[in-house]
């Protein structure tokens, strides 16, 4: 091992190439001192190989550094100071610890915030993964322009949100909305959908729903598109009925592909923002407010923005939003290992 | 006979399905045609009778600019996220890099923090270095979105590049970089293409970094065109979803394209070429 450093590679191109050869042939000529000479060979490449791998790899390390560990450390900084707007421009705030934590957990919008959240995502979750579950199974039975309208299933999810959350608006519109138009068809009360504390949660969940039900679509029908149909044939044979296929054999089959699109699912919804904040701005009175966007709010909805407090709650949703990652990631590392 | 009668019946229903789920994009589309003196008519007209241009008209005199803007700083995003993603993407899939591991989980991690949150911690840099308000700032905000991604799914396609191109580009006197330009890249062109196309969209339908980083911009991209609509014209609404139209003429096109090269295998292509 100590020759190796004897003779290093040049850490250039042509190097490379003079290793590798020069390798082949040392190993060929000194075929009987085996455990020295390939190893002697393989470090020199080692130190050659990790030289250029790291070359290709300086770019995404100083980019990770400034623009994502540098916002989030500034968004730390935020979060610990008192930052008016004069201070935030001259960036001399004061140092106050927690105090903005303190000041957000004392707020009376974190408990509405916070439950809005749970409700929007639990919610959201809930009818995506059903309802995409069951179009999967629809779409797996192949049949005439089933390709193609599963094609068009993915439209909702490849949209810009603010044109889904504009038309989502003007559809569920009080006086002039299709939705209500429809309702006081078959003879219900119209509903103040986006304008009523009430309905405004709901508003948003069901354009959330109608987003993401493409992604749960596709995710679990490559899920059930990896089952083997010879476990269907064998459960035809043995007289199971289409009920008990599915929950005998497709949905324990699939749970290793559920728990990855409802965790991923999971981080995503966390993150909406756009859709609440076009339809409602998280109103009437923070009907519809989540961690998201108050978050925003405090930071750039009103003419005098707080920062450190806007900090502080995105803060807080970075860490549960990355508890829930972690678990994903755990699941998807011992999926993959098993 | 039954066979095919079964799977029509299926067919059928899958057709009321699309019909429902699509019935929003319809709608957008009903609206942009519909005229300003049937926009409150209720029920309202469930196709467009009375058909008018009024709104593309608006878009045409109105959103030019925006369009452009978003153009550029969708370009400007794919660009920006291939030059870093792509070099990175051959080195942990091809030179077992020392610490490639612990890499790819940062950004794995990375990918999981929510826009919102890092627009803020842009904001305060941004305002202190002037890069506030400028289509550039934007361009690196935006490319925040789609670099993690790109990064692990080359990865995931140039791991699937046989050895034997790799050793074969080595014998015949390639280095690294050489390896990688001549051989990786081209080989690897559907998979750039497949990422090119979703940075594209996703810096194009950006709203969260366009509405807190270029909110007082002389330049700025369609989402904030629609958004200043809805804020200040409520009642024009054929002009607002005809520029939801037009801002999801990308998007459609894209998905066409975009289907023919996801399902275009890496080690097929490399086989091929």
């Amino acid at each position: 091992m100590k020759h190796a450093t004897q003779t290093p590679a040049p850490p250039t191109e042509g190097g490379w190439r003079e290793g590798a050869t020069a390798s082949r042939a040392g190993s060929a000529h000194r075929a009987p001192a085996r455990r020295g000479g390939p190893g002697q060979w393989a470090t020199g490449r080692w130190a050659t190989g990790q030289w250029a791998a790291w070359a290709f790899l300086v770019p995404v390390v100083v980019y990770l550094l400034a623009f994502y560990v540098y916002p989030l450390y500034r968004n730390v900084d935020l979060s610990l100071r008192n930052y008016t707007v004069r201070s935030f421009v001259q960036g001399d705030a004061p140092f106050t610890g927690f105090a903005n934590y303190a000041k957000v957990f004392a707020d009376a919008t974190f408990a509405p915030a916070l439950w809005h959240t749970i409700v929007f995502t639990v919610v959201s979750l809930a009818f995506q993964f059903t309802i995409g579950l069951a179009l999967a199974v629809f779409f797996s039975r192949n049949f005439r322009l089933s390709a193609t309208l599963r094609a068009l299933f993915l439209v909702p999810w490849l949209l810009p949100l603010i044109v889904s959350s504009s038309t989502w608006s003007w559809m569920l519109n009080s006086e002039s909305g299709v939705v209500n138009a429809a309702l006081t068809a078959v003879g219900t009360d119209p509903v103040n959908w986006l304008t009523s504390p009430d309905w405004s949660l709901w508003s948003v969940t069901i354009a959330n729903i109608w987003i993401g039900i493409p992604f749960n679509l596709v995710v679990l029908y490559s899920g059930l598109q990896a089952i083997p149909t010879h476990i269907y044939e064998a459960a035809a044979l043995d007289g199971a009925t289409p009920w008990q296929r599915f929950w005998r054999v497709t949905f324990p089959l699939l749970r290793p592909v559920s728990a990855i699109t409802l965790l991923l699912g999971l981080v995503y919804t966390l993150k909406v923002f756009d859709i609440i904040w076009i339809m409602t701005k998280g109103g009437p009175s923070d009907a519809s407010t989540t961690l998201a966007t108050w978050s925003y709010r405090l930071g750039f909805g009103n003419m005098l923005p707080s920062f450190g407090p806007g900090a502080a709650v995105g803060n807080l949703l970075i860490v549960i939003a990355l508890v829930f990652g972690l678990v994903y990631i755990r699941t998807q590392r011992r999926q993959g290992a098993a | 006979m039954t066979a095919t009668r079964r799977t029509w019946w299926r067919t059928g229903l899958g057709l009321v399905f699309t019909v429902l789920m699509l019935f929003p994009v319809y709608w957008m589309i009903n609206v942009s045609f519909t005229r300003d003196q049937d926009m409150r008519k209720s029920p309202p007209y469930w196709f467009p009778v009375h058909g008018t241009l009024e709104g593309y008209r608006a878009v045409l005199e109105q959103q030019g600019p925006y369009l452009a803007t978003s153009l550029v700083v969708g370009l400007g995003t794919v660009a920006l996220t291939l030059m870093i993603a792509a070099p990175a993407a051959y080195s942990l899939a091809k030179l077992r890099p020392r610490g490639g591991g612990v890499l790819s989980f940062v950004l794995l991690i990375a990918q999981m923090i929510p826009g919102v949150i890092m627009a803020m911690g842009f904001y305060a840099i941004y305002l202190s270095t002037g890069v506030l308000n400028t289509v550039p700032g934007l361009i690196v905000a935006d490319s925040t979105l789609a670099v993690p991604f790109a990064v692990l799914i080359l990865t995931a396609f140039m791991s699937g590049i046989p050895e034997e191109l790799m050793h074969a580009a080595r014998v015949d006197g390639a280095g690294a970089l050489r390896t990688f330009w001549s051989v990786v890249l081209p080989v690897s062109r559907n998979s750039v293409i497949t990422v090119s196309l979703f940075t594209f969209l996703w810096a194009w339908s950006d709203f969260v970094f366009a509405s807190t980083l270029d909110q007082g911009g002389g330049h700025q991209p369609i989402t904030l065109g629609i958004y200043h609509y809805i804020g200040n014209n409520n009642q024009q609404w054929n002009a607002i979803m005809a520029t939801a139209v037009v801002a999801s003429i990308p998007a459609t096109v894209l998905l066409v394209i975009a289907q023919r090269y996801v399902a275009a295998g890496v080690t097929a292509g490399a086989v091929k070429d």
